[in-house]
């Protein structure tokens, strides 16, 4: 999952961090998005990460990280001890979402989410025409093998931010080398043509 | 073996250090080895702290017992812990028997060896003795300092005694605070070598001879808890020793017994019984949290250091959940600390095994703190 992930996401998450901060990437990988934080932004970065082979790569590129599981260890953070929590399209793969994004909230002043947009029209004409659920460039597994157990839209996951009262603050959608914001005007149209969907929040 | 002992490398530390049991010793010898070569930056130095049994011979050849430096996997030539490119030290702890100060040298109040007479050490100062090293070789910051059990354990305290004296910290298979159980098998030690009739409350010496059974037993009980149960079934099941069936005897019937009798007496040829009992009690004695109002997280408090924590997955004596422990406190203090845990059967002495993907884990981070450090110095 994480090598097919877009470039373009990185970038988009860049932008959206002030230089010289303190950002923890749950989930962070073989560390590249790390790699640019520090290296572009003099952002000081901490990674969590479950695989060994990914956090030996992160060693072997001299950035911090942690190797350890976002469900159940996450309390190992202060407080308010990062400017930014990044979870990179990991969200749905959780058994309790809920409760990690509260635990993100609680550790970040800020949090960013990226999310595969289960509105997307490719992966509803997958649905609705075929019968089939979806196989696609970013969701790239089968219903069987797939680490993803909580699938949501853009537009879900924005209920679920006003419905838990968590501040929105950006909301940008992402195709291919495209990128929008996605405001509550233009989300019924954004949500159907956006592959991602990245959001700062808290 | 003390004539060999005379021309080991050794330093006089002049400057008194107060001990943490109120005594004071000054004017004492600590050996030490080096490996590779400092150079002209002095900015490629890593210290190294043993473990329990361990000595200063790190890597090459022990000159004592001609066998192999007990961390031969890991430091050397091309080894993770490169001596072509750094500059490896290690000195042997206050209180061991590699020719630091000990309980087998002369006490110059008795003119007699300390035996018993030695003063409770601890390990906060094991490291106060060799922070005198660092000043010796001319050291004002060390590139890494590293070490795996107790010497984890020496490495923790360095950091939080001497904050900043080095750019980055690898403790490997240890803990902020020594558990029951630990304390439990220790003592199990300490008893053994206590029961055997030779030991003579300490004073063995007078009679020049060693409690080499309670010793070697002591050994023993230290050797089950260095392996896994897995580790130990695989490596020798119900096998037996050069044997077809039973013997009907108390003889070593089994290889796994065989084993620890051959390491239980070679541990007696160079290791001396009353530096077990004031290591281990000081291991036992060891609570970095003890030492601070706030507990560990203002033990690490302000760190500079970079640290790599590493748990072996069948480590049963010094946990993963204890080595998160000191993660949990390193974040909570701020600090900048990595942490993996090594997937492995070999149990707590994986440290000092082949096990590629720790030495990978190893090399790398050393590697990576190198440039970082020589960055930060252009700066």
């Amino acid at each position: 999952m994480k090598n097919l992930k877009m470039k373009k996401e990185f970038k988009v998450i860049a932008d959206l961090l002030p230089n010289n901060t303190r950002v923890l990437d749950v989930g962070c990988g073989d560390g590249s998005l790390m790699d640019l934080l520090y290296k572009k932004k003099n952002i000081e970065v901490r990674g969590l990460e479950l695989d060994q082979i990914n956090v030996q790569q992160c060693i072997h590129k001299g950035l911090p990280v942690i190797q350890g599981n976002a469900e159940t260890e996450l309390h190992q953070f202060p407080n308010q001890s990062f400017d930014y929590v990044v979870l990179s399209q990991t969200l749905q793969a959780f058994y309790n979402p809920e409760k990690v994004l509260r635990e993100l909230l609680r550790i970040g002043k800020s949090v960013i989410i990226s999310i595969p947009n289960f509105g997307y029209w490719k992966v509803r004409t997958k649905l609705l025409f075929f019968g089939e659920m979806p196989v696609t460039k970013t969701l790239p597994n089968t219903w069987y093998n797939t680490p993803n157990l909580h699938m949501c839209t853009i537009k879900d996951l924005f209920s679920f931010c006003d419905e838990k009262k968590i501040k929105i603050k950006k909301v940008i959608g992402v195709n291919e080398d495209k990128t929008s914001l996605i405001k509550r005007s233009n989300l019924e149209i954004k949500n159907l043509f956006s592959k991602l969907g990245i959001f700062l929040i808290g | 073996m003390n004539s060999k002992l005379e021309n080991i490398k050794k330093i006089k530390v002049e400057k008194p250090l107060k001990l943490d049991c109120g005594k004071t010793i000054n004017n004492f010898p600590l050996a030490y080895e080096t490996y590779g070569k400092l150079n002209k930056d002095k900015d490629n130095a890593i210290l190294v702290f043993h473990a329990l049994t361990g000595d200063q011979f790190v890597s090459g050849t022990n000159p004592i017992t001609n066998k192999e430096g007990w961390w031969i996997t890991a430091v050397g030539p091309g080894k993770a812990i490169d001596t072509n490119k750094y500059f490896v030290i290690c000195a042997n702890v206050i209180g061991g028997c590699m020719g630091s100060l000990g309980p087998k040298d002369i006490n110059p109040e008795t003119e007699q060896p300390y035996g018993l007479d030695f003063p409770v050490i601890t390990i906060r100062d094991m490291v106060r003795a060799q922070e005198s090293l660092l000043d010796h070789l001319g050291i004002k910051k060390l590139l890494c300092a590293t070490g795996g059990s107790m010497g984890g354990m020496q490495l923790l305290q360095f950091c939080s005694t001497f904050p900043n004296r080095s750019f980055s910290a690898i403790p490997i298979a240890c803990s902020s605070s020594h558990s029951a159980q630990n304390i439990a098998l220790n003592e199990l030690a300490r008893q053994a070598i206590m029961a055997d009739p030779v030991w003579d409350k300490g004073k063995y010496f007078l009679k020049d001879v060693q409690p080499k059974n309670g010793l070697a037993v002591a050994r023993m009980v230290g050797h089950i808890s260095y392996l896994s149960e897995k580790g130990m079934q695989e490596k020798f099941g119900r096998k037996l020793q050069e044997k077809a069936d039973y013997e009907f005897s108390f003889n070593a019937d089994f290889q796994v017994e065989s084993y620890l009798r051959h390491q239980g007496y070679a541990f007696v040829e160079r290791f001396d019984a009353n530096s077990v009992l004031y290591i281990t009690r000081a291991m036992d004695y060891f609570d970095l949290s003890k030492q601070f109002k706030g507990g560990l997280v203002e033990a690490f408090k302000g760190q500079k250091t970079k640290f790599l924590i590493i748990s072996f997955s069948s480590d049963w004596l010094y946990t993963t959940k204890e080595n998160k422990d000191i993660v949990i406190a390193l974040n909570a203090s701020g600090a900048d600390v990595s942490y993996s845990e090594i997937v492995t059967d070999k149990g707590h002495d994986s440290f000092l095994l082949q096990v590629p993907d720790f030495l990978k884990t190893l090399k790398s981070f050393i590697d990576s703190m190198y440039e970082k450090f020589k960055n930060e110095k252009r700066i």
